[in-house]
């Protein structure tokens, strides 16, 4: 078959990848639907749950379409599509294919035109390359969770200190990133406090929201308090990169 | 008590099938490729190619997966593997949802709230990508124009400005020395960036857990 990297029978590899995860989150969603029944858990709560869930993760998601359309100018469409919904990120994915063209003598966003050589040399890169987690998962995720158990037995105020450590990890690792770029400005370039300012503007939405919660009572803006900072930042973020960037 | 246990016994089971079932798709693609395309790859290239890429990506790929296992819960984690965006979209949203419905996270309730966000995000997530792929000609101009670029260039400022106020709120004590020396780092050390954040957190995290345990341990966390 003639190799383009639109061709029509890679569109049709990615789709059948989707539907197979389609499968596994829909499955996934009606067996923790149940489980949350048994639990009692109240069924106000459980469609909160999904309705915030499903709003928060629209602005996201239009990132990660943004990330196709960049990668595919040189990848072409179904690649993308298929490394960003499966496993990937647009950070693990552009560094995998920059290696694998570098690798070839080539540059990524340099729009040469790819063979089909060259293509699936690419697509090898990077599948290889980002398997090693789910890989692991099928041989240690459930002796994983058994440790998990044992020490909440052992220890239940212990158990509770550790997971909020281990989310103001994550969160710190990414607060001290918001600040990387801040001393640009000793040569003269702004740009680095672009994200210092859409940070401290996400976190004053999130605390207004929560003030006008507590003085209205509007249970809704609690709910979407998170996506309302998240798009309220970003929006704010076009000023300031017309003003500092 | 049986209940309990077949419950997770699935979330395991399907888990750990769904994740060798893909691990043998994605790795079968490119073969599959070259078979429709006759053709092989460059065999130098791929080579290097792996040299440089894979060694980093496997260590870090392990350490996510101790790392992010246990924030995510059994359920969410098998799921938010297998469709990645894990920092930047499945675990605030999972955060979020426990976080909203009052539930924590060592719980079973917690657990079974992280796994539904996790779910519903993955499914929305996939249905956006796809509208995205059949838009993509008319939304190319708009999402790339220069008046919208920089929105999404902020994505993560903006994300975490939002989630680090709540949970540094609940977490005063234990955020500060983290915190200080998070920042510190990022600005003073040039290979932190954009792209080795994701390889500081689990730095952050065992650095968090150890102050934590000593904090912990001194009484100071009462």
């Amino acid at each position: 078959m003639a190799f383009s990297i639109n061709s029509p029978v890679l569109y049709v590899i990615t789709i059948c990848v989707l539907v197979l995860v389609l499968t596994q989150a829909v499955t996934t969603l009606r067996r923790s639907l149940r489980r949350a029944d048994e639990l009692g858990i109240d069924k106000a709560k459980v469609k909160k749950v999904l309705r915030t869930a499903a709003v928060f993760t629209i602005a996201p998601a239009v990132a990660i379409v943004v990330g196709v359309i960049t990668l595919s100018k040189d990848l072409g469409i179904p690649l993308p599509w298929l490394r960003l919904s499966v496993l990937g990120s647009l950070s693990y994915e552009t560094v995998a294919a920059a290696n694998a063209e570098s690798a070839m003598g080539l540059r990524l966003g340099g729009g040469a035109a790819l063979t089909a050589s060259q293509y699936v040399t690419i697509v090898f890169v990077m599948s290889v390359s980002i398997m090693s987690g789910i890989i692991l998962l099928v041989f240690i995720g459930k002796r994983l969770h058994k440790g998990m158990v044992k020490r909440e037995m052992k220890d239940k105020k212990w158990a509770e200190i550790f997971s909020n450590a281990l989310f103001i990890g994550m969160i710190t690792a990414f607060v001290g990133f918001v600040f990387s770029d801040v001393l640009l400005v000793r040569e003269g370039n702004t740009s680095g406090l672009i994200p210092v300012f859409v940070f401290f503007i996400s976190m004053v939405i999130m605390i207004v929201c929560g003030a006008i919660k507590k003085k209205t009572n509007w249970g809704w803006i609690n709910d979407y308090a998170l996506p309302i900072s998240l798009i309220g930042g970003m929006a704010c973020a076009i000023p300031l990169t017309a003003w500092l960037g | 008590m049986k209940k309990e246990r077949s419950y997770m016994d699935s979330v395991h089971f399907n888990g750990r099938v769904w994740c060798a079932i893909m691990a043998v798709i994605l790795i079968g693609i490119p073969f599959l490729e070259c078979a429709i395309f006759r053709t092989t790859p460059d065999m130098r290239a791929l080579l290097l190619g792996l040299i440089a890429t894979a060694p980093m990506y496997w260590i870090v790929g392990v350490i996510e997966v101790f790392t992010y296992f246990p924030m995510l819960g059994p359920g969410g984690a098998y799921l938010s593997f297998i469709t990645g965006n894990i920092s930047n979209l499945k675990l605030p949203c999972a955060l979020n949802a426990m976080e909203q419905a009052g539930v924590k996270a060592n719980s079973e309730e917690g657990e079974v709230i992280s796994t539904m966000a996790i779910a519903v995000s993955s499914i929305v997530t996939t249905v956006i990508i796809i509208l995205g792929v059949i838009l993509i000609v008319p939304l190319t101009p708009v999402l790339e124009s220069p008046v919208l670029a920089p929105a999404f260039a902020q994505l993560v400022p903006a994300l975490f400005g939002g989630l680090a106020i709540v949970f540094i709120a609940k977490n005063v004590k234990i955020t500060i020395f983290p915190l200080i020396l998070m920042i510190l780092l990022f600005i003073f050390v040039p290979a932190l960036n954009s792209g080795t954040v994701g390889i500081m957190v689990p730095v952050c995290v065992i650095i968090t857990l150890i102050e934590a345990r000593i904090m912990y341990k001194k009484g100071i966390l009462g």
